[in-house]
């Protein structure tokens, strides 16, 4: 294995773990069989559901658009393989929480049908904005496992110049191999997808990060570039330590940059994007395939046989086990995910989605240890990558203390599970900081939802206050108006009256007199009216 | 003479003191904050009215002027009881036994078949979150909605029914570890 | 198929309280045995009474906090806590004494205030503390080191002495007991002889040995040998133990050279009495030290300095257990002042919820 020449730093703690990866890289990736059944959720990425094009009845062909990317931070999402719609319903998704999300379910006919696909032989000659729509089209996210939308990522903005764009294939979870069995089978796929991204943000250079556990595809990747000749596109090795895959703990291991807690890595100047997320580029613009499908590692001690495959998305997890020679009988937890930072899944009838790379069946003995307390040994804080206490961190949010738990930065905890691995205690401290950032983001929706009340509240109660006044004033008017009538038909009375025994000069006068009067009388009304205005 | 000295000393130390007192409250003087707008910014807005007082603002006056205590709101439940005690520097109190710890937010629907178009609730409603006009069916705006239940004793017809919010994968919250024994306790 | 759910991480730990618990008991055994060989049964007696003592004290409290007995009489820190006061202890003091200050130890200054985890001061510092304060002359009832001259007292001899206040027919406590080294130093400078003159006495010179007091020396050395081995395996933080001998290499090293007849030299102090078992096995305890890196180094420094102060110019011949207890006190206030940068941020940020908010448990 050939280590590169360039300096590399180091970010703070972290472990070296054993990486259980040889098991699921002997065998080649294999193509998932197509299932009956293609259970799609509408929402796989983080921000908002796309629009449903389709309904249930529908026939629908593979790559066709089952929902429309509805606002900037959204993903569309695509029929796997050709059938038809017969489900639109809220159907369980793999999520810790074990929840129901709306979900698109095609009947496949087998034939596997594309629609008609429209691919770029020479993307050059687009423009970066062209291209960026096409990743937005194919409704590409991130597919390490964070699934935000690749289209936004891409798009930095005018004033952020991407000086160096990272490719991180550094795969640091132990377990899982998808990225490694990817670089290793699909390099040239994966250097055009770099090329591609680089030049849709105009990065001066591309750099492949990739742990040294993986010599195979460090060669393969390093092939393809002295094949091609390409100079600003260079294979890093990298320290197996884990995090070394988070994305600001890799730019910290490359550049000796940190990303600023409240900015963006194209504040320094970085752009991360995961190696599958490249191929994904590379199909959408070069084959003008949508993402459709990704790798998926199957291991661990509770299955068969360990192995990567290439899935459609919405295929049953529950198949692909069975495809992997089905469970050992001690298969105790289904991880979707790697060991460190995967959650457990109750049930294996779900479908894979975007962001699932890793099926991990574990049989490790349920672990009945009870955790101690806290002995303040500090160990955690010695492995933390975010330099974070995660001891104040656990005593805060375990006494609910959600503003100091802030504080102390729990949201630059990136949820690692080194402290948590290292705590002789045995304290499930990553469920802590989940509990308080969930909890503390429901405190944050809670509040937006009572200011958003009081507003209607004080609105509807000045509304009332309103619609009172105007109800008195109309009231007040129609007395004064039969007021005035009655003072007025009294007046013609008694002039009428005395006309007949008065002369008309003293009439006149009287006349004249009593208009002064009324003159008098309703300027009087007038201040009044005013004055109660006023008052009110 | 030492009792002259000892006298003239603590006088002139309290002396001392007093203009210390004086200066800092001239320097460190606090406008009349506007305590109930904080209160008020603690408290869920539901105008339940499940206080006692006719709405969130009249609980905010109510707490600010001490004539109520801080554990009335059982929809903000302890989250607000534990803010409010933050913010005015009282011990937190215990809430009522019947109300959960983390209450479950509900909203409500009117049930359509039933519904006669009287607009009863529409006048119960605090928020404005019930949409219709008389003789006409109403339906419940539920994004506006904030499970005060007003709106439910007024019906004629019995048609306003409550349901809980449903969680979604989006808004679900990761339980607190099941790790008491151990746990530092609150309090 | 159905599965449990956990939460992450999934991979098996392989640290656990008990395991850090047990190796610290075990890296202590080869400077026991130093000091039974040099002093006698005694040491091993005090640190069976005081373990026993230790665990039913501890059962006791579990018992009526209503706390799970198993995992707590099994994690070692009763244990931890017995032996490193029964070694701080004289080895023929009597069996109340050490009953006393165990008890003391576990029901006060653990349970009382809250058991393993919450207590801000060591609890076998604070037993000593309560014994040497209530029971000054019982607390010289040291052993002299086995020397030419001298025999040591036998097993049974030694249980009578401990348990019955009986003495050997043959001696009388002026025979059996002595003053430790640190002790001689302190009341023999203070009549005005020089440190050389101490060293060479022709009574009591023979127990300074080479460097820090016949046996003492050997203990000691026992001590900073299975230490620098827990610290390589990064059970115990290297920090606090550096810190505190770099304190005293550098107070002791000025004071030396300002004056070498009347302050005692480096070696001797880093080799005599309890320093090493205090400076990496009593001022290790994490659970009453600082926790960050920065803090660590202060806080040892802090042990180091006070250690020296007490030594040269206290009332006590040895000044391990206040040193330990003082710097107990600053730990809150270290950790808060010496966080570290995280991730992303320029500088550190204190959280303005500041110490002693009603939140800090």
């Amino acid at each position: 294995m050939s280590l590169n020449s360039r300096h590399l730093w180091h970010f703070h703690g972290g472990l070296k773990l054993p990486s259980n990866k040889a098991v699921s890289t002997t065998r080649p990736i294999t193509r998932a069989l197509l299932p009956k059944r293609l259970v799609i959720p509408v929402q796989q990425h983080i921000g908002e559901a796309g629009k449903l094009l389709v309904k249930v009845g529908d026939s629908v062909l593979k790559g066709q658009v089952l929902a429309q990317a509805s606002s900037y931070v959204s993903a569309s999402i695509h029929a796997p393989s050709s059938g038809k719609v017969v489900e639109i319903e809220e159907l369980p998704v793999p999520h810790p929480s074990g929840l129901s999300a709306l979900s698109v379910v095609i009947e496949t006919d087998g034939e596997d049908k594309w629609i008609e696909l429209s691919p770029l032989h020479h993307p050059n000659t687009k423009s970066p904005t062209e291209l960026r729509q096409l990743i937005r089209q194919a409704g590409i996210v991130g597919l390490g496992g964070a699934a935000f939308p690749t289209a936004v990522k891409v798009n930095t903005g005018p004033q952020a110049e991407i000086d160096t764009l990272i490719i991180n294939g550094a795969e640091c979870e132990p377990s899982i191999s998808c990225d490694d069995m990817l670089m290793r089978h699909y390099a040239s796929e994966v250097i055009s997808g770099c090329g591609l991204i680089q030049y849709i943000v105009s990065a001066r250079h591309c750099l492949i990060a990739i742990e040294d556990n993986k010599p195979e595809a460090v060669a393969a990747l390093r092939a393809v570039i002295t094949e091609k000749a390409l100079h600003t596109i260079e294979v890093v090795v990298v320290p197996t330590i884990y995090p070394t895959g988070g994305e600001k703990q890799l730019i910290k291991v490359l550049s000796n940059k940190e990303v600023p807690s409240d900015g963006f890595p194209s504040d320094i100047g970085v752009l991360v994007q995961n190696v599958g997320t490249a191929v994904a580029v590379h199909k959408a613009i070069c084959l003008g395939e949508p993402l459709i499908s990704r790798i998926v590692t199957i291991t661990g001690e509770g299955v068969q046989q360990a192995h990567n495959m290439e899935v459609l998305i919405g295929t049953p997890m529950s198949e692909l086990i069975e495809q992997s020679g089905g469970y050992h009988e001690d298969a105790a937890k289904l991880i979707i995910g790697g060991p460190m930072m995967g959650f457990t899944l109750q049930t294996d009838h779900l479908p894979v989605t975007k962001a699932c790379n890793c099926l991990l069946v574990s049989n490790a003995a349920e672990q009945i240890a009870d955790a101690m307390p806290c002995i303040r040994c500090g160990a955690c804080a010695t492995v933390c990558p975010a330099q974070l206490l995660p001891q104040q961190l656990y005593w805060h949010a375990s006494s609910k203390n959600f503003d100091l738990v802030q504080e102390y930065h729990l949201f630059d905890c990136i949820e690692c599970g080194c402290c948590n691995h290292v705590c002789p205690s045995q304290i499930p401290l990553v469920q802590y900081y989940r509990f308080a950032k969930t909890e503390i983001w429901n405190q944050e929706r809670d509040r937006i939802k009572s200011d958003h009340a009081r507003i209607r509240h004080e609105f509807r109660q000045e509304r009332l206050d309103r619609e009172k006044k105007e109800r008195d004033e109309k009231l007040r008017k129609k007395k004064e108006l039969l007021a005035k009538k009655k003072i007025a038909e009294a007046a013609t009375k008694e002039t009428v009256g005395a006309t007949t025994d008065i002369d008309p000069k003293k009439a006149a006068i009287e006349a004249a007199m009593q208009r002064v009067k009324d003159k008098k009388s309703a300027q009087q009304t007038e201040s009044s009216n005013e004055k109660s205005t006023q008052e009110q | 003479m030492t009792i002259l000295t000892a006298i003239l000393t603590l006088a002139l130390i309290a002396a001392l003191f007093g203009l210390l007192l004086g200066y800092a409250s001239v320097k460190f003087h606090v406008e009349g904050d506007p305590v109930v707008d904080k209160i008020d910014a603690i408290l869920p807005q539901t105008q339940c009215g499940q206080c006692g007082f006719a709405g969130c603002r009249p609980y905010a006056e109510a707490i600010s002027s001490g004539e109520a205590e801080i554990n009335l709101c059982p929809p903000g439940g302890e989250t607000t009881m534990l803010a409010l005690s933050d913010l005015l520097g009282v011990e937190p109190l215990a809430l009522d036994a019947e109300h959960d710890d983390i209450p479950e937010k509900t909203v409500v629907y009117i049930d359509e078949e039933t519904c006669i178009g009287c607009t009863l609730c529409i006048q119960a409603c605090p928020v404005d979150a019930i949409l219709g006009a008389a003789k006409q069916m109403h339906t419940i705006i539920e994004s506006e909605c904030t499970g005060c239940d007003l709106c439910i004793p007024p019906c004629p017809v019995d048609c306003i029914h409550i349901k809980p919010v449903k969680v979604e994968p989006d808004t679900w919250r990761w339980p607190l570890p099941d790790h008491v024994s151990t746990a530092p306790q609150a309090g | 198929m159905q599965f449990k759910t956990a939460t992450s991480p999934h991979l098996a730990q392989q640290n656990s309280v008990q395991s850090v618990m047990y190796k610290v008991l075990l890296a202590m055994v080869p400077g026991t045995i130093a000091m039974v060989v040099f002093f006698g049964w005694g040491v091993l007696v005090n640190i069976i009474l005081a373990s026993v003592v230790a665990l039913s004290c501890e059962a006791l409290m579990l018992l009526l906090r209503k706390r799970p007995l198993k995992p707590y009489l099994l994690d070692g820190s009763a244990l931890l806590t017995a032996t490193l006061l029964a070694l701080a202890l004289p080895q023929l003091a009597p069996w109340w004494l050490t009953l006393i200050g165990t008890a003391f130890a576990i029901i006060v200054a653990k349970h009382l205030y809250g058991g393993l985890g919450f207590n801000p001061f060591n609890p076998a510092m604070v037993g000593y503390i309560v014994v040497i304060i209530s029971f000054p002359r019982e607390m010289t009832q040291w052993v002299p080191p086995l020397l030419d001259d001298y025999t040591l007292l036998t097993f049974s001899e030694t249980l009578r002495v401990i348990f019955h206040g009986e003495l050997p027919l043959t001696h009388g406590w002026d025979a059996i007991t002595m003053a430790t080294p640190l002790d001689t130093v302190k009341t023999q400078l203070g009549l005005e002889l020089s440190i050389n003159e101490i060293e060479n006495h022709k009574e009591y010179g023979s127990m300074f040995g080479s460097i820090g007091g016949f046996g003492w020396e050997w203990a000691n050395g026992l001590f900073l040998m299975t230490g620098l081995y827990l610290c390589i395996k990064r059970i115990i933080d290297w920090r606090i133990p550096a810190g505190i001998i770099a304190a005293i290499l550098v107070l002791s090293n000025l004071f030396a050279l300002y004056d070498y007849a009347s302050f005692t030299p480096p070696t001797f102090h880093l080799f005599s009495g309890g320093f090493m078992l205090g400076a990496f096995f009593i001022a290790t305890d994490p659970v009453t030290a600082a926790t960050t890196t920065k803090g660590r180094w202060l806080y040892g420094a802090g042990i180091g300095i006070f250690i020296y102060i007490i030594r040269t110019w206290g009332s006590y011949p040895d000044g391990i257990a206040f040193a330990v207890i003082l710097m107990n006190m600053t730990a809150p206030l270290l950790d808060y002042y010496t966080m570290p940068r995280a991730f992303g941020h320029r500088w550190n940020e204190f959280p303005h919820h500041h110490l002693g908010d009603k939140d800090e448990e």
